[in-house]
């Protein structure tokens, strides 16, 4: 008996049918995957498209006062030739990320260390997600937060002792003096800061440090160290290049954060060295300025976008970059 | 044995400060979620929903303009952006899972996946606003679509990197083309993994209000029109808070409470719907 494939004909052709099918899908199966690829390089675009529509935004204050922007103090728009500089700015945004930084990190580490190492397993999941339900509240939320509830708290019963304590102390009492405490300041900028990044850190240190193989931990323990001696000489060297990266991933977040800090910072272009007066950030400059610009100055604030945009680009991309070395070590 | 007493006694002071650290991070979301409740529940009442918000001087009106403002600009968003990152996270896990750009494309989303969302307004500014010569309520749904993008193809490309080689190989082996095995097995398989992307990028947008400044604008009053600007939860909050007008004040702080809770309960969902797929 012989066997016919149903779909040939008596002379072993494809059925007309048949090939009509065949060609059709295989046709939806070019136009899919032309598709998808476009979509794909959607991203390029995306990248490329935000830089140009910066740079030609910024054009005629890029031309005007090209690269002195970056060291000019003064920011007077309204003169007849506004002189705008971005020196205030950007010390404020590095200033309040730097601060923000410096108290999120250790607070994000110990939250991890005490996650993977101290916390009882049934209770790991309802801390983990509250610390990471942190990071969905809305930044304007935070803002608001910080000015009406954190701010009042910290200028009356914080800030004054600080004040006081190092006022005779030479350096230290303009780091920490004031002339008036007010519920806007730099340090309360940070602070909300580093609330919101809290999480970030927390939920990139705590993946981290599920990569260390078990075995190396248990023998730290099997030679008697303490959870601590453990954390110290294994954890955090093994997962360093990672912790590094999520930092930096934090840090790229510190930086172009906009809401919260508008409402707390006090759009206040002067650079007094002190950690209580107001100031101004990069993206609170644009997010209080830009409905109200026009021409230059509306040209200066999208310049300022693009150094804030540049400045983000490379700490980002170095954290991807250490977050994947990390991972092509946990791969292998 | 005073060594051993000095490291027991170090370890037990570092793991008190862990602990510390720990209770102090969950303070902070019961501090911020006490004092949304305290400020804003009093006046949580269905007026809220229902009716415009005020004038300076009134007393009364509602959130109705904003809220729909909120959820006509973000479905828009998710709309637009959700297919194409979709597609695109197809791209990077199926067809271009070997190719060299790929690598690329997925190191360049992830730097715009954290991208200051304020940049993003500037540049939907720069190629929608300018051109068309005013703010609209479309130009504030594209800056959210272009958030929206990154969070999905991210999501999108690990859950279809979940799916075991096996099924697609069976699949492929009975003739099916490759874009049908995706269709049919691969979105499948993952379907519950995309969906909580998009509920992501839906809680992800839902309270920004940096990129809607300069896009949609603001309004007080009624409009359905995508081309004229358009209220948004955020924004309103944003300018009755500064206001010196109490019942604009209170009218902020009870919208800051629907946001946050709205925005708490899409994370808890994707949440739920992330870890029982985990399970099965």
């Amino acid at each position: 008996m012989t066997y016919a494939n149903p779909s040939l004909d008596s002379v072993g052709r494809l059925s007309a049918a048949r090939s009509k099918i065949l060609t059709r899908m295989a046709l939806g199966d070019r136009s899919f995957h032309l598709v998808t690829r476009l979509c794909a390089y959607g991203v390029f675009i995306l990248l490329a498209g935000i830089m140009l529509s910066l740079i030609m935004g910024a054009w005629p204050a890029i031309k005007a006062f090209g690269i002195e922007f970056l060291i000019t103090r003064r920011w007077a728009p309204q003169l007849d030739e506004p002189i705008l500089g971005a020196l205030a700015p950007i010390y404020g945004t590095l200033l309040t990320s730097f601060i923000a930084m410096l108290i999120a990190v250790p607070f994000g580490f110990g939250v991890a260390i005490f996650l993977t190492e101290l916390c009882p397993i049934p209770l790991r999941r309802p801390i983990r997600v509250a610390v990471e339900l942190l990071a969905g509240i809305p930044s304007i939320i935070y803002g608001m937060w910080g000015f009406f509830v954190l701010g009042p708290f910290l200028a009356q019963y914080v800030e004054p002792p600080i004040v006081w304590a190092f006022q005779d102390i030479p350096v230290l009492n303009v780091i920490f003096g004031a002339e008036m405490i007010s519920n806007i300041s730099l340090f309360n900028a940070s602070l909300v800061l580093a609330i919101m990044i809290l999480p970030f850190i927390t939920a990139i240190a705590v993946d981290v440090f599920t990569t260390v193989p078990p075995v190396l931990k248990e023998s730290a323990y099997g030679i008697g160290c303490t959870t601590w001696e453990v954390v110290t000489n294994i954890v955090i060297p093994f997962t360093r290049v990672g912790l590094v990266g999520g930092v930096m991933l934090a840090l790229g977040r510190a930086l172009g954060e906009t809401m919260a800090v508008t409402f707390i910072i006090g759009n206040s272009f002067k650079i007094d060295g002190s950690i209580f007066s107001p100031g101004t950030t990069i993206s609170a400059a644009i997010a209080s300025e830009f409905a109200e610009s026009s021409d230059l100055h509306r040209s200066a604030l999208m310049y300022l976008g693009l150094l804030l945009f540049i400045l983000t680009f490379f700490v980002l991309a170095a954290a991807r970059l250490m977050l994947m070395r990390l991972e092509k070590r946990a791969g292998a | 044995m005073s060594h051993y007493a000095r490291r027991r006694r170090a370890n037990a002071t570092a793991m008190t400060l862990c602990l510390l650290a720990t209770t102090i991070g969950i303070l902070w979301l019961f501090l911020i979620l006490f004092s949304l409740l305290l400020n804003g529940l009093p006046h949580l009442s269905f007026e809220v929903f229902s009716e415009m918000t005020p004038p300076p001087g009134e007393t009364g009106g509602g959130l109705l303009n904003s809220i729909f403002g909120t959820v006509l600009m973000t479905a828009l968003g998710v709309g637009i952006g959700a297919p194409i990152g979709i597609l695109a996270g197809t791209y990077l896990a199926e067809y271009g899972r070997y190719s060299k750009t790929t690598p690329t494309i997925r190191f360049i989303n992830d730097i715009l996946l954290s991208a200051p969302s304020i940049i993003i307004g500037l540049f939907i500014y720069g190629i929608v606003v300018v051109p068309m010569r005013n703010f609209s309520a479309l130009a504030g749904a594209l800056a959210l679509a272009v958030i929206v993008i990154p969070v999905v193809v991210r999501t999108t490309e690990d859950m279809l990197l979940l799916v075991p080689n096996t099924l697609r190989e069976a699949a492929s082996a009975m003739g099916m083309p490759r874009a049908h095995v995706v269709w049919h097995v691969a979105y499948r398989a993952a379907r519950t993994g995309i969906l909580t992307g998009v509920l992501l990028g839906v809680a992800r947008i839902a309270g920004e209000t940096a990129p809607l400044l300069f896009t949609a604008f603001s309004n007080n009053f009624w409009s359905a029109s995508l081309l004229k600007p358009i209220a948004s939860l955020p924004t309103t909050i944003n300018s009755f808070i500064n206001t010196p007008d109490a019942n604009m004040k209170q009218l902020a702080w009870t919208g800051a409470l629907i946001v946050t809770l709205a925005v708490l309960g899409l994370n808890v969902v994707a949440r739920i719907l992330g870890a029982a797929k985990k399970q099965s």
